[in-house]
């Protein structure tokens, strides 16, 4: 197969690192005879997740083929470049709604198990993980292993959230839920400051399956961390009027824009933010009436801005993720809020969400507390410091750092967070024991190293 | 539509792109190929995507004397054709082929005399019927001999003249064929290659034959602009070209 060395990036295009590309067009040519390989779906984690430097990288974007699709019980198997965005196209139609959703429709399926992503209804419904009924994991030696809770079920639970080290993902089976619409009933909800914010979202659990927040990380002093509650469930048929009703799984056409080329490094910065933000607090803010919206709106909405990395300029940005246990997650993201402000660094797009209870993977995400998500401006080692001192609250807190969007974790902190990396590598090191699959991240967090 | 389309050489990446041109035009596919489990990926893909018959089988496209009877397998399973496309083919190596004669014949069978053999048949059948098309992958390489791949050129080459030759034969039985002369596409053979240029998806590549049959095209370059760029290469000199470094 032809390869091509390629200098390659996250999506938060920081890091840079040449690799060593091959990208199969049939399924049976996955796996490759190599010493360190590393599949890579859309490159939608941010940092080196799916980087390998110097080392060979599957790009599985062509491994993309419906295999199965059950309409009456709404299981659907695929090949694992398969992206959601061409999942949704064909089941939608047919009444059937992934499980759980990242906010991107366009990661591949096998990204998603290997990031256990969540949604914004992981308080109900859990991570990613837990609509995949079954896998195919492609071993360092080219074996065919299905996974399941059932069946190798190590291996499924290392393979679930283990950032692609534990073998090329080469099919994923998911159970879908029905639904009756396109459609989303939605409802907003301002708050002044962080605490309300807090409350609002522990209001929503009850209220609503979907909710996440949107912070305005520019605000200060008794605005700190005002922000915008956005509520949804699915819409039933009879909620939708008129057209809509007579096609209530149809969605309306949507207007894709395309930023072109890398913006100036300078366009967001403290000030331009901080207009968009008073802007956008006020307008969304006040929908607190229930309105309907399509699901790629609503779940989807930076899809409509083609490259929109491009606008953070040719040094690129870190999303920063996290997540903290219950009891100290105000306190907790009231400090990271602090620091943000005290350092006059520029954050982007902070989100909030509440997670619900720690899902099966040994080194998934997400945990029963509050996570916060902002992205910075990639402005060197301002922004590092910065980062590191966020990660020692969250520490102190008991929370961690979300891998599929890091690119600057240190290898103690990240052992700290996570407790099961030691079951994790155990079942690692029988499956890989030659340390094959291997990523920059996990290289930079040391993770094929004992402790 | 409800008409079949054969595919030979279904695994390609153009066959692919043109395959889901058509699967969503409502036509119904047969995907031949060596590799039948690729094929069934394929065939069930397409199915569920744009909710078509596909069907798919073993096709071995050295084994001239297999030819028959697999044309008669796909029509007795899928009726009469609408349509053939060509899709199978081999790059090969020059510098292997100029050491090697088995390489050179290989790249000659495939591209142009296995080809010619299962095309011979699809042919018959269509003139019977008085309808339908046959489409033939040639290349932009088949239009002037080059050092760098001559005998992939000239085994394309002559593939592209004998497609000529079916078009004005066919003609009167109603029968339309086309020659699609790719330039650079995105696929296994062209990955990692350096030097390309405007290196177009092989969906769009599909669409475009796609439509160029719809419109009863005789040649069509993909992308389009090829057909100027091969233009100013065919039309300098010989006596200049022969000291090029092409």
């Amino acid at each position: 197969m032809n390869t091509l060395d390629k200098d390659i990036a996250g999506w938060g295009r920081y890091p840079v690192q040449r690799c060593e590309l091959v990208r199969p067009e049939r399924h049976s040519e996955l796996w490759s005879e190599a010493t360190s390989l590393l599949a890579r779906g859309q490159g939608r984690s941010y940092g080196d997740a799916a980087l390998n430097e110097g080392g060979r990288v599957v790009l599985t974007e062509r491994i993309n083929r419906f295999l199965a699709f059950d309409r009456d019980q709404g299981i659907v198997r695929a090949e694992a470049g398969l992206t959601l965005a061409e999942l949704l196209a064909v089941t939608v139609p047919r009444g059937w709604f992934p499980l759980v959703t990242p906010g991107t429709k366009h990661v591949s399926l096998g990204g998603c198990v290997a990031a256990d992503v969540h949604g914004k209804n992981h308080h109900h419904d859990g991570a990613f993980g837990r609509g995949v009924r079954e896998l195919e994991l492609i071993t360092a030696d080219g074996r065919r292993l299905r996974c399941s809770p059932q069946e190798n079920a190590a291996a499924f639970h290392a393979t679930l959230g283990g950032m692609g080290l534990t073998g090329i993902i080469g099919e994923v089976e998911l159970q879908l839920q029905p639904i009756d619409s396109a459609w989303i009933r939605a409802r907003h909800q301002g708050a002044a400051n962080l605490e309300q914010l807090f409350e609002l979202l522990q209001d929503s659990d009850e209220q609503a399956r979907y909710s996440v927040a949107w912070v305005d990380l520019m605000s200060r002093g008794a605005a700190l961390g005002r922000g915008v509650v956005m509520n949804g469930d699915h819409a039933g048929r009879d909620e939708l009027s008129g057209g809509r009703r007579l096609t209530p799984l149809r969605l309306p056409p949507h207007k894709v824009r395309n930023i072109p080329i890398d913006m100036p490094g300078w366009l967001l910065n403290g000030l331009s933010i901080r207009a968009f933000n008073s802007r956008y607090f006020r307008s969304e803010g006040g929908r607190t009436a229930p309105f309907l919206v399509d699901y790629d709106t609503f779940f989807y909405p930076l899809d409509t801005l083609h490259n929109w990395n491009r606008l953070y300029g040719k040094r690129g940005f870190v999303q920063y993720q996290c997540v903290v246990p219950t009891a100290g997650a105000l306190a907790a993201m009231q400090q990271i809020m602090q620091r943000l402000a005290a350092s006059g660094h520029p954050a982007f797009l902070g989100v909030l969400k509440r997670m619900g209870a720690q899902g099966e993977g040994h080194l998934s995400f997400p945990m029963e507390g509050y996570t916060l998500a902002m992205d910075l401006p990639m402005k060197g080692a301002a922004t590092l410091a910065l980062l590191d001192a966020f990660d020692a609250v969250v520490l102190q807190h008991g929370g961690r750092v979300y891998l599929a969007k890091d690119a600057r974790l240190a290898p103690e902190s990240f052992r700290a967070m996570y407790p099961q990396f030691d079951a994790w590598q155990q079942v690692r090191h029988e499956l890989d024991p030659q340390g094959v699959f291997s990523s920059s991240l996990s290289r930079r967090l040391r993770m094929g190293e004992a402790q | 539509m409800s008409g079949t389309v054969l595919i030979l050489g279904a695994t390609s990446a153009i066959a692919r792109g043109t395959a889901a041109a058509w699967a969503q035009r409502g036509y119904r596919l047969y995907l031949a190929g060596r590799d039948v489990e690729s094929l069934r990926r394929d065939a069930a893909d397409l199915a569920i995507r744009y909710g078509v018959a596909v069907h798919f089988g073993a096709f071995d496209a050295a084994a001239h004397d297999s030819h028959p009877a697999f044309l008669q397998r796909v029509t007795d399973e899928m009726g009469e054709l609408e349509g053939v496309l060509l899709a199978f083919g081999y790059l090969g190596s020059q510098a292997k082929a100029a050491g090697d004669f088995r390489e050179t014949l290989a790249i000659i069978n495939r591209n142009f005399v296995d080809a010619v053999s299962i095309l011979n048949l699809c042919a018959d059948h269509l003139e019977q019927r008085g309808r339908g098309f046959i489409a033939g992958i040639a290349s932009v390489a088949g239009d002037r001999g080059r050092q760098s791949n001559y005998t992939y050129g000239a085994a394309k080459g002559a593939f592209a003249l004998y497609l000529q030759g079916l078009r004005n034969r066919l003609f009167p039985a109603g029968v339309r064929v086309l020659t699609i002369k790719p330039g650079f596409v995105d696929t296994a053979m062209t990955f990692g290659m350096p030097g390309l240029f405007l290196v177009a998806a092989p969906a769009y590549v599909g669409e475009r034959i796609v439509t160029a049959i719809e419109r009863g095209r005789d040649v069509i370059y993909v992308p389009w602009f090829w057909r100027w760029i091969m233009l100013i290469i065919r039309s300098i000199p010989e006596r200049l070209f022969k000291r090029l470094k092409l």
